[in-house]
């Protein structure tokens, strides 16, 4: 009765209000234990979107003040005047947007090879590129990093960018592989019955279809990109060039952390990322599960 | 199944189809030899050199792998770093199941517990590291102020030694709601007719859960341990951030460790060496958690032949 979902056999109709109780009465420690966790869970988010409300004077009061008191709007004005937050946000917004293209562009064509053109190597090929997900990033750093300043491309975004368009991610690759697989071939070889070519079944066949995982792609490179720390914090130099997550840690140590403003600058930085859960709500979770369901 | 081409008709359709296929996965290719295959052999070669980036390497032959073995903070950062991944990988794991199955009874409201439950994981990893360093400040962060209220005087959190290491892998279980997700997900998959073929037989609940949902999640459960092993060994920000390695090393994770030798120091041959050491390690983890994993993860092949 506790574990499992199973439908119980006999379910007969009975009046909504009924079943409302009796739901309740069977399961109202789960919708404890759930509120409780839920709460502990959003108490820092909560306490965020407040703090960021708060007047600075306002920021240490015991006993924490929830609702700020006044409510200082002007605080998500002041941020910009304090830091070039408008221009980590530029920043963040064109670094994502390249890499993003990049990682649905490069991947939509290789799974495309992987999944529907036959050619010698291919399934050692494919074997090759799932095991590097195994490879810590670490490993490729500092050769990679040595090869960007030989290029003279530090301090630019080309690191954070170009690596999305040659290849980009292996998951991106293998998601998008195993969702061709599951189209039907008979398209395909209605096309090719009339003469189309691979690139013609590419574009006008099996891309067509595809949307949902290319969404699915599409933002989970937008929230690796505009999250990602590590790429940006080895490459970038110049403030001018932050990106956010880089602009949200030179606000702390260049400020004697000013923490109303530096929670409007999380709460700013965290409402795409939000924005795009509430959007495509459906393909998230499809990303998410996919990602974790299937090795 | 690879390179199984019959010589005897169509070759020459076969042929252009090959080109293409390589034409599409050419990008990958590239990407492939450029910023993989080149830099890990390439690591290695450094590994075994002097190297300070502005001069060329020097060959130094294992010695930087030598100087590793009797170095204290290397083994403080793999300590570190296995301690986080020995509490945290697990405690995430045991925690989100628990919520899974709890939002998968006829639990109404499925869509908004899951959104409540996955917010946290949509802050970006660097607000979320600032927000919880505010909360856990000893002197005016929100943790310890709400433990005052209780009459518990909170400990020093980051600025412990003692605490600091839990501090982190408390912050992780933050994002639970990322593996509820797909462990949700997993659940709502599992055929009910097998339920019912345990409840025909006269099992109860903790029947059904050990004989059908533990089985039929376990290569979920077990795919996401190897995730998070992955993953524990490559935490960075929030050391970075929150304590920078300290108080007194206590939160030295070897990345971190990796990136002051590599950048800081300028050490790259010895940063590679602990890049090595720290692959082997997560190589030789992941193998024994795949041969370890015959003995009780479930995989449906033959089952569903049967059908």
């Amino acid at each position: 009765m506790l574990l499992q979902a199973e439908q119980s056999p006999q379910v007969r109709v009975k009046p909504a209000s009924l079943r409302l109780s009796r739901h309740l009465k069977e399961f109202w420690w789960i919708y404890l234990i759930l509120i409780v966790v839920g709460v502990l869970l959003m108490a820092p988010l909560v306490w965020l979107i407040s703090s960021s409300l708060k007047d600075q004077g306002k920021i240490f009061t015991i006993p924490p003040e929830w609702i700020p008191t006044p409510v200082r709007w002007s605080n998500y004005r002041t941020v910009f005047e304090q830091i070039p937050f408008g221009r980590f946000y530029w920043n963040s917004a064109v670094v994502t947007f390249f890499a993003t293209t990049g990682n649905v562009v490069s991947a939509s064509l290789v799974a495309f090879g992987f999944a529907r053109l036959r050619f010698p190597g291919r399934d050692v090929l494919f074997l090759v590129l799932l095991s590097t997900v195994m490879i810590p990033y670490h490993v490729t750093l500092i050769p990679t990093y040595v090869l960007f300043r030989e290029l003279h491309w530090l301090d630019t975004f080309l690191p954070l960018t170009v690596p999305a368009w040659i290849g980009g991610s292996a998951f991106n690759i293998f998601l998008l592989r195993q969702f061709y697989l599951r189209l039907s071939l008979e398209l395909d070889d209605a096309a090719r019955v009339d003469g189309a070519g691979p690139w013609r079944i590419f574009w006008d066949v099996v891309l067509p279809q595809s949307k949902p995982a290319l969404g699915v792609v599409a933002i989970f490179s937008f929230l690796a990109s505009w999250n990602d720390f590590f790429a940006p914090f080895i490459y970038l130099n110049t403030t001018e060039k932050f990106t956010l997550p880089l602009g949200l840690q030179l606000f702390q140590s260049t400020n004697s952390t000013e923490w109303n403003l530096l929670m409007v600058a999380s709460v700013m930085t965290a409402i795409p990322c939000v924005a795009l859960y509430f959007v495509a709500q459906r393909y998230f979770i499809q990303g998410v599960v996919f990602t974790g369901l299937k090795g | 199944m690879a390179a199984t081409i019959p010589r005897s008709r169509g070759l020459n359709h076969r042929q252009k189809e090959a080109i293409a296929g390589y034409l599409f996965i050419s990008p990958w290719i590239v990407g492939f030899l450029v910023f993989i295959l080149g830099p890990v052999i390439a690591s290695f070669y450094f590994s075994l050199t002097n190297y300070a980036v502005v001069q060329p390497p020097t060959w130094a032959g294992l010695a930087n792998y030598r100087e590793l073995v009797h170095d204290d903070l290397f083994w403080q950062s793999m300590k570190v770093t296995s301690l986080y991944v020995l509490f945290s990988v697990p405690l995430t794991l045991f925690f989100s199941f628990l919520v899974a199955l709890l939002m998968n009874q006829r639990v109404q409201f499925v869509g908004f517990w899951r959104t409540i439950y996955y917010l946290p994981n949509l802050v970006p990893i660097v607000a979320g590291t600032m927000l919880w360093l505010w909360l856990l400040n000893p002197d005016y962060g929100l943790v310890n102020g709400l433990l005052a209220r209780v009459g518990i005087d909170g400990p020093l959190w980051l600025q412990s030694t003692k605490w600091a290491l839990p501090s982190l892998i408390l912050m992780s279980l933050w994002g639970v709601g990322g593996p509820t997700l797909i462990y949700l997900a997993g659940l709502q998959g599992i055929p009910t007719d097998l339920y019912e073929a345990v409840a025909l037989d006269g099992g109860g609940a903790w029947a059904k859960f050990v004989t059908v949902t533990i089985p039929q999640m376990s290569p979920v459960i077990f795919f996401n341990l190897i995730l998070g092993i992955i993953a524990g060994f490559q935490v960075f920000a929030q050391p970075l951030i929150m304590t920078g390695g300290g108080p007194r090393y206590a939160t030295l994770f070897v990345v971190l460790y990796l990136y002051n030798n590599a950048f800081h120091n300028f050490q790259m041959g010895y940063a590679s060496a602990i890049a090595w050491v720290l692959f082997m390690v997560i190589l030789v983890l992941t193998i024994i958690t795949f041969r370890f994993s015959s003995y009780w993860v479930y995989y449906e092949g033959e089952a569903r032949q049967k059908r």
